[in-house]
């Protein structure tokens, strides 16, 4: 079974996936099962247009410092980081903090 | 990691606001690890930049100051909390939004559309002074015939004179900046990997003014995590531009900025930590070795050219910085070697205009 979700890549971020702010995706991954780690690896893979725009994205097998993660509008931290165990309807933001300001 | 997988729709006794213990904490600062609700954030975000306006007497009743908008995140930000203040606390500050038009296509352009839409929801005045009409150069014609390579360099240098020259168009001696404790750190520790002692100590000071300037800068969101500012405008819903400028950063701020980041990402409190060293560094008084050329050229720079349309002669600002600025030429400095590029950022930081 699929896990619909939603993600979303603000503050400039959207320049990895040729400028589309929010992605509804359908992950086939299983629920209850899947992490956090497991959908950033499918992002990486399915939505990042350019692969030289990984890095961007990635550092170290993870999210990249300076790219702040929210789920459902809460911080990863609070809700365990990369382990999180993702659900159908939940919402993923990252944003960029390495703009600008 | 040992965390318990519990169903994520309960709330968590761990996960409840530390500060109300009421409501759902969705963020974790920085600076203590604290989990904070968004009532609170916003509380403790709005308090803590009142205290660093306080305690540093940034504001006196009756000030007109002047906001350095970008429309990025920063200077939103800014403006949006520093209107919250002066209502909530009565500073009785008039405000003001002050932009620069640097002349970048695809990139200037759209976040200037920003700043206006800015300027209705905050209800401030606007003013916005371009590089053309102050120096009768855009910055895409700059890099046009100088090449990317020290492009920030110059794009620095000209927007500190061009928002001096704003400020004093408003008779505003006052300008504040969105620059957070990020960027302060990211400074100190850029000083301190040039072994730029002579910038290291000024580099923490919250206020700074150039000599012979009337113009006070100042931040204050000097003690503010970028993670919050960006939090905070996020949780506020607040209209914000963040697109990357269209010429490349520094190499070496970029450097720098990333090694910050991925210290911060291991221990988050090394930014203040970083701050807190540079202010307290007591550098022993050295010898004065200043170069006669510099001292030379700053004298040279007192007389200003100004020609016939009121705007500010570059050519001979840069001649000045031992460059030759010339729109026949395809490129220039292509070839300027890092100790020059070094050289000539501290050259054009000692113009004054």
């Amino acid at each position: 079974m699929a896990i619909k979700v939603k993600v979303e890549f603000l503050g400039g971020l959207d320049v990895i996936s040729s400028g589309v702010r929010e992605h509804k995706l359908s992950v086939p991954l299983e629920e209850g099962e899947a992490t956090l780690k497991d959908l950033v690896d499918y992002i990486t893979k399915t939505i990042i247009t350019d692969p030289k725009d990984i890095p961007v994205f990635i550092e170290d097998d993870t999210v990249r410092p300076g790219i702040l993660v929210l789920i459902n509008d809460t911080d990863w931290e609070l809700e365990g980081g990369e382990e999180y165990v993702i659900e159908s309807g939940d919402v993923f933001t990252f944003t960029s903090t390495l703009h600008g300001g | 990691m040992t965390e318990e997988r519990l169903p994520v729709r309960k709330v968590k006794v761990t996960a409840l606001c530390e500060l109300c213990h009421g409501r759902k904490a969705v963020m974790k600062r920085p600076k203590n690890l604290q989990k904070l609700c968004k009532e609170c954030f916003y509380n403790v975000f709005e308090t803590e930049i009142h205290n660093t306006i306080t305690d540093a007497e940034l504001f006196k009743p009756g000030d007109v100051v002047a906001i350095g908008a970008s429309g990025g995140k920063d200077s939103t930000v800014l403006a949006s909390v520093l209107k919250t203040l002066n209502e909530r606390y009565n500073y009785q500050l008039k405000l003001v939004l002050l932009s620069i038009d640097e002349g970048i296509k695809g990139y200037r352009d759209d976040s200037l559309a920003t700043v206006k839409r800015n300027q209705a929801q905050y209800e401030m005045p606007l003013e916005i002074v371009s590089y053309k009409d102050l120096y009768n150069w855009s910055m895409d014609e700059i890099v046009a015939c100088a090449g990317m390579r020290s492009s920030c360099t110059y794009c620095g240098v000209l927007r500190r004179q061009a928002l001096d020259r704003g400020a004093a168009k408003l008779g505003i001696n006052h300008i504040v900046t969105g620059h957070n404790a990020d960027d302060v750190a990211e400074t100190v520790l850029m000083n301190i990997l040039r072994g730029d002692t002579a910038r290291l100590e000024k580099s923490t000071t919250i206020v700074t003014q150039s000599t012979g300037s009337p113009i006070r800068r100042s931040k204050p969101f000097k003690y503010t995590y970028q993670k919050e500012i960006v939090l905070y405008a996020h949780y506020k819903k607040l209209d914000y531009f963040s697109t990357e400028c269209t010429y490349a950063p520094e190499a070496f701020r970029g450097t720098t900025r990333e090694l910050l980041k991925s210290l911060e990402a291991i221990r988050p409190s090394c930014i203040m930590d970083i701050i807190y060293s540079g202010e307290h560094l007591t550098l022993k008084p050295k010898k004065k070795k200043i170069t006669p050329k510099y001292k030379n050229q700053k004298k040279v720079n007192d007389e200003v050219e100004v020609n016939a349309d009121g705007s500010v002669s570059l050519n001979k600002e840069f001649k000045d910085a031992g460059l030759e600025m010339n729109r026949a030429k395809v490129s220039i400095e292509n070839n300027a070697s890092i100790d020059g590029a070094a050289k000539l950022s501290k050259t054009l930081e000692q113009l004054s205009f």
